[in-house]
């Protein structure tokens, strides 16, 4: 009696929790691109310089940066992550404009100064550079509302001596010479005539500037130049649309392959079959559980091997019943039979998921992107069926045959014929 | 004993085994001339996947595909999805240029995926692959060695690789194209071809235990015995995998079909592989080393 009641009692208190947090854990769950909309892009980095060199620092700084870009454009939890020794992997999903948040990151706007000190008198170029991005102040580009009403951006320099002996220097140029251009990249912002030195960390760039054109250039500004020069090496963009048929065709396969699973194991091994059902539902809650403690994001693959996992888990209960059900023929004792059962086949089970494990792994240290997620997957449901379809189904069965309430063989789907005398 | 009135599973396996081999060498045959149907992951180029809302004619999309000048490409379409792909890299230009101009001409509610792979992501991809695949095997082949003996471990093997090679023969034969996933399927395909092949392995090696064996027929009984003992399992536990890759087949994304067919593909091979190849390549192997191993099993007469 007492165990029947511990049985029920772990039963119900197991089924509880699992409907009680199952709607917020589903609603927890990360989803990847190809799920909800967004894209990804490799992208594989070049020193900025010929003949450069990609150090670590570098990278990482580029990285962040790409961050910073992204965050700026206000989509949610961007995953950039550096790769290798000169990749770095994008990762941004449910973007509802992609082409402009995709423009925002390549775009390198470095801002320079450029006079036209030394260079061929017969053209009108700016060919000396004066001032770099790393010459100006991070961040440090605002709007601001001039005299007559139009909109400047102004920029601070780090060093206003820099500035004073650049200036000092174009205002001996003659005139129609002496003008600071302002680039951002290659396109002139404003070529002011400078006709003194200016002592100041402070410019101006001046324009028939809105409001939100001004704003535009000093955003642009501030996101500054990345520290590489990047190239995409794959790209993958997944229509918002396109992820929610995916996701919703995918769980209803899930979903559907699940619930044969369940009433195979229920019509063919009956009360294991029962107990079988109860530890996969567990299976699958603890797997979200997991999965969602170790802030992973869910892709197709994932789900794909999910719903396979399913099967492998399914799997152990049937080698362990299976092998129950032999020790019964055998002419063993319910009780005998589960504990030879179940030490018989736990070796089983054993060597057979290791292997499988070892596959993972492998896919795991070597695969990128999807194909780790779907490695990560795969090892996760190999050790929570371990958890559930091993440990604690051997529990149930264990409570359920000493509760005293099964005694017949045929609750296992045993034929009495088929039992051999010891 | 009760099973020598049943199926023999190791007197039948002659025909099975040469059915894999013909298999085997077809496919052989169709990777050295017709190769790989390769996606874009490992050839380079670009995909673009798209879902209509409404019917849009092929020649619609020929027409506008040609005005916007993007290279060569092949499409498929199905109901209410287009597939094309590109033999060129599509730039970002390119890709921002034909989803706009998509959804403003042909269909407004247009839905799209977009995969570019540039030539070296591609060599890289597919070393990765091949590496992952080795690298695979390699380590299953050390564990079996370890927990059982090299013999079940090359017998495994083999079978391994014959699933592996099924799956691959029919993606060449049939022309179904080649991605990334399709690496992933083939891998897990492995991870379920040894547990079937571990699962009878296992029952032979605990059956050894307790036989006396004499003659190469008595280790011919064991392993039929171990084959039918077993059998029970591995027909339901490949029935509820293939439950699961079967929905994931008709019903799941459209991303995932071909993956789903090579897994199910794959499922069925490992089930049929445990115990139409492993077992009878283990007991030809064993049957060999017979005299060898004679002296450790004490003859005793009962």
């Amino acid at each position: 009696m007492k165990r029947m009641l511990a049985l029920l009692l772990i039963v119900v208190v197991t089924l509880g929790v699992i409907a009680v947090t199952s709607p917020s854990l589903v609603q927890q769950v990360k989803l990847g691109l190809d799920l909800k909309g967004g894209f990804e892009i490799l992208y594989e980095a070049e020193p900025l310089i010929e003949g450069g060199k990609i150090t670590q620092d570098a990278l990482r700084e580029t990285a962040r940066s790409l961050e910073q870009r992204a965050n700026s454009t206000g989509v949610a939890e961007p995953e950039i992550t550096p790769e290798g020794s000169n990749r770095i992997r994008v990762k941004i999903a449910g973007v509802t404009d992609e082409a402009v948040v995709r423009d925002i990151l390549k775009k390198p706007a470095e801002l320079t100064f450029r006079s036209m000190r030394g260079c061929d008198t017969g053209k009108q170029d700016f060919c000396k550079v004066e001032l770099v991005g790393s010459d100006f102040t991070e961040n440090g580009a605002s709007i601001h509302q001039n005299q007559i009403g139009g909109w400047e951006i102004s920029i601070s320099m780090k060093s206003a001596s820099k500035f004073a002996e650049v200036t000092r220097e174009i205002a001996k140029l003659p005139q129609g010479k002496n003008l600071l251009a302002i680039y951002l990249d290659e396109n002139v912002l404003s070529a002011p005539q400078v006709h003194s030195e200016i002592n100041d960390t402070k410019a101006s760039i001046t324009g028939n500037y809105t409001r939100e054109e001004a704003k535009k250039v000093a955003d642009t500004i501030n996101l500054g130049a990345l520290p590489l020069k990047l190239t995409e090496k794959y790209t993958q963009s997944v229509g918002a649309t396109l992820g929610q048929l995916s996701l919703q065709q995918t769980v209803f396969a899930g979903t559907l392959g699940t619930i044969l699973v369940l009433l195979f194991m229920l019509i063919f091994y009956r009360l294991p079959g029962l107990v079988s059902s109860i530890s996969l539902i567990t299976y699958i809650w603890l797997l979200l559980l997991g999965f969602n403690l170790m802030g992973a994001t869910l892709t197709l693959p994932g789900i794909a091997a999910f719903i396979l996992g399913i099967g492998m888990a399914v799997d152990a209960n049937i080698i362990t019943f299976e092998r129950i059900k032999e020790e019964m023929r055998s002419g063993k004792s319910l009780l005998s039979s589960l504990k030879a059962g179940s030490k018989n086949s736990f070796r089983t089970i054993m060597d057979a998921n290791l292997t499988t494990i070892i596959a993972g792994a492998v896919l795991f240290f070597i695969g990128t992107g999807s194909v780790k997620g779907f490695a990560v997957i795969l090892i996760m449901s190999i050790i929570v069926s371990i958890i559930t379809n091993v440990a604690y189904s051997r529990l149930l069965l264990y409570l359920l045959i000493r509760s005293g309430l099964v005694t017949k063989p045929g609750f296992f789907g045993v034929k009495e014929s088929d039992i051999r005398a010891l | 004993m009760r099973y020598n009135s049943k199926f023999d599973f190791v007197k039948s396996s002659k025909p099975f085994i040469i059915f894999s081999i013909l298999i085997t060498v077809l496919g052989i045959g169709a990777l050295i001339f017709a190769g790989f149907n390769y996606g874009v992951d490992f050839r380079a180029g670009s995909n673009v996947d798209i879902v209509l809302s409404k019917p849009v004619a092929n020649e619609e999309i020929n027409k506008f595909l040609t005005e916007k000048n993007v290279g060569h490409y092949t499409m498929t379409t199905g109901t209410d999805r287009v597939s094309l792909r590109f033999d060129d890299i599509l730039t970002d230009v390119q890709e921002k240029e034909l989803k706009a101009g998509f959804t403003e001409k042909l269909d407004p509610n247009a839905s799209m995926e977009v995969n570019t792979v540039d030539v070296q992501m591609a060599r890289e991809l597919q070393f990765n692959a091949l590496l992952a695949l080795s690298l695979a095997s390699l380590g299953i082949l050390i564990y079996i060695s370890f927990r059982f003996e090299w013999r079940f471990a090359l017998a495994a093997i083999i079978a391994l690789v014959h699933d592996a090679f099924i799956v691959i023969s029919i993606f060449s034969i049939f022309r179904l194209e080649v991605n990334l996933t399709f690496i992933v399927a083939v891998l897990t395909i492995i991870g379920y071809s040894i547990n079937d092949t571990i699962v009878i392995f296992d029952r032979i090696r605990e059956n050894l235990r307790f036989a006396k064996i004499k003659s190469p027929v008595d280790l011919a009984i064991l392993v039929n015995r171990s084959i039918w003992e077993t059998l029970t399992r591995s027909i339901n536990t490949v029935v509820t995998v293939v439950f699961g890759a079967l929905a994931l087949y008709i019903f799941g994304s459209e991303s995932i079909r071909l993956f789903s067919l090579a897994i199910l593909i794959g499922l069925v091979a490992g089930a049929y592989s445990s115990i139409f190849i492993a077992s009878p390549i283990w007991l030809a192997l064993r049957s060999k080393a017979k005299p060898k191993s004679a002296p450790k099993t004490p003859a005793t007469t009962s």
